[in-house]
């Protein structure tokens, strides 16, 4: 299954580093990354494959939370299925 | 390939503008455990919705989390429970048959099951009259069963009787509930022409065209639709009904994923993805304010009934393209109490019964979670219902009232009723009698157009 990551807030040194971080730590494998300064906002978007990763969705998606309040940025992990639906007819 | 724009607008929507699913409900037929003994049809009841919807809010919760939307409700809605006790079943029995539902609600884990039901448009069965009787009692001793009643359609008419015992009904269930201020009014819903397969509460049930089990979804989002509005201010109609139409079309399309996806996992027929904008007392989620982002200053002014057919209309057009059932209610929802919006228009006496009523002629679903002074009269309750199903009836849709005489309450007071059903202000309503309106019983015929062969 490939899932979307979304990465919003404050720019500081380290984000990408840390997101990839604990992405690997879970066998998670990024297949595209595009990342911006949107309205002086930090933006990342990843493209993901959790197919090998051995923990349940939920706890990545907690485990991601959590880096999120630690670093004070918004991280969300959706599946990829939910854009397609919304934006492709 | 997805670009950029298109994932952050989405993401925002979930995560600033509201957007959820409003409900995922299974509809359970409840035919196959019909019978005439209360204890053995009760078993049976139980034990059918409980494997039926065994894994339906876990399977709701695992999407939630995959896809990242909220699903605010789990339900269940059942066959109309006046159809299930045969024989001569009287209203302990289905008080009975009540606490059983809420139990078996309990055990799945869902918020609400409706259902608790009867459709007497056109006359009532031994069945129907013990069931509606025992509203008021069921209501009191649970805490999730949702009833409602039908008695008019545009085929059949209006059963005027059922009207006047539905006032008394309405009546009697806020009495019972006073402690919480007539809270067993906000589970109760009176119908003209209502649908099998609504998955929104108080007033869903399975009707009997339905399959055995079926999956129903109803998508939310009058956050989306009020920011998406924000963008085109000044802009003229055709611009404010097509930013509406694509902005529906993007919510529905998450609601038919959704739809689909616990569909598959439960192994159950979808059935339909309601296209209704339901709002909650949360700040920006509100339908009234996508009305004064039109251009009114307080929602229920001149011009609201205007602003909300394009509304309601627009939601549908956008939304029937991105789903490949639609069915429901499918309309904006107006409810008062469970909408920032309208309350304070109630509040500031911008918004009156008699405009909420005219807007009950363009929109779905009818005069919705609204408090009136304890002290109404059950016969002016019914002639409130004789109104609003007259509406229904002649213009082929459905309508319903869902009022809370909160006893000992006075214009202007506030009632709350906590969580999603919010919090009411008491608005007046026509001090003059119908009484003897009421009074003469029997049916109003069914209007000239229901005469289509």
């Amino acid at each position: 299954m490939r899932a979307v990551i979304t990465v919003v807030g404050q720019d500081k040194i380290g984000i990408i580093a840390e997101v990839s971080r604990v992405l690997s730590e879970n066998k998670i494998n990024i297949l595209d990354i595009s990342q911006t300064i949107m309205q002086d906002m930090f933006t990342m978007i990843m493209l993901v494959d959790v197919e090998k990763s051995d923990v349940s969705f939920k706890e990545i998606s907690d485990r991601l939370d959590k880096l999120g309040e630690k670093l004070s940025l918004s991280i969300r992990i959706q599946h990829e299925d939910l854009f397609h639906s919304m934006h492709r007819i | 390939m997805l670009n950029s724009l298109e994932i952050l607008e989405t993401v925002k929507m979930i995560a600033e503008e509201h957007l959820d699913i409003r409900t995922v409900t299974m509809g359970i037929s409840l035919l196959s455990c019909a019978g005439s003994d209360v204890k053995t049809v009760c078993n049976q009841v139980y034990d059918k919705i409980t494997r039926q919807a065994e894994k339906l809010v876990k399977t709701a919760e695992d999407i939630e989390t995959e896809y990242g939307i909220p699903i605010i409700n789990k339900r269940i809605s059942v066959t109309p429970a006046s159809m299930i006790l045969g024989g001569t079943p009287t209203p302990s029995d289905f008080v009975q048959l009540a606490k059983i539902l809420d139990r078996a609600a309990e055990t799945t884990g869902v918020n609400f099951i409706g259902g608790f039901s009867a459709l007497v448009h056109k006359g009532m069965t031994v069945g129907d009259a013990a069931l509606i009787a025992s509203i008021p009692e069921a209501l009191r001793v649970t805490e999730r069963v949702c009833s409602s009643v039908n008695v008019g359609t545009t085929r059949a008419g209006i059963n005027m009787d059922a009207v006047a015992q539905m006032g008394r009904i309405i009546k009697e269930t806020a009495e019972l509930t006073k402690e919480r201020d007539g809270f067993g009014c906000a589970k109760l819903v009176v119908f003209c022409n209502a649908v099998e397969d609504n998955p929104f509460m108080a007033g869903a049930f399975c009707g009997v065209g339905e399959p055995d089990a079926v999956i129903n979804v109803g998508v939310s989002g009058p956050g989306v639709v009020k920011c998406a509005l924000e963008e085109v201010r000044g802009a003229d109609f055709g611009v404010v009904a097509e930013t509406i139409k694509k902005t529906a079309f993007k919510i529905t399309r998450m609601g038919q994923l959704v739809a689909q996806e616990a569909s598959r996992r439960l192994q159950v027929p979808f059935g339909i993805v309601d296209l209704s904008l339901a709002p909650t007392p949360a700040v920006g989620d509100s339908v009234a304010h996508i009305l004064e982002e039109m251009g009114l200053e307080r929602c229920g002014t001149h011009g609201t009934t205007a602003a909300l057919a394009l509304l309601n209309d627009a939601v549908k057009k956008g939304g029937v393209m991105a789903s490949s059932y639609v069915g429901g209610l499918s309309g904006a929802f107006i409810p008062v109490s469970e909408d920032a919006g309208m309350i304070e228009a109630a509040q500031v006496g911008a918004l009156s019964l008699d405009k909420l009523e005219a807007m009950t002629c363009v929109c779905s679903v009818g005069l919705d979670m609204i408090c009136v002074p304890g002290d109404t009269t059950a016969e002016t309750l019914s002639a409130i219902i004789a109104d609003e199903a007259a509406i229904g009836m002649v213009n082929n849709k459905t309508t319903a009232v869902r009022l809370i005489p909160a006893p000992g309450k006075k214009v202007g007071d506030m009632v709350e009723f906590g969580g999603l059903l919010g919090t009411g202000p008491v608005m007046p309503v026509n001090s003059y009698e119908s009484g003897a309106f009421i009074a003469r019983g029997g049916r109003i015929p069914a209007p000239i157009h229901s005469l289509r062969n």
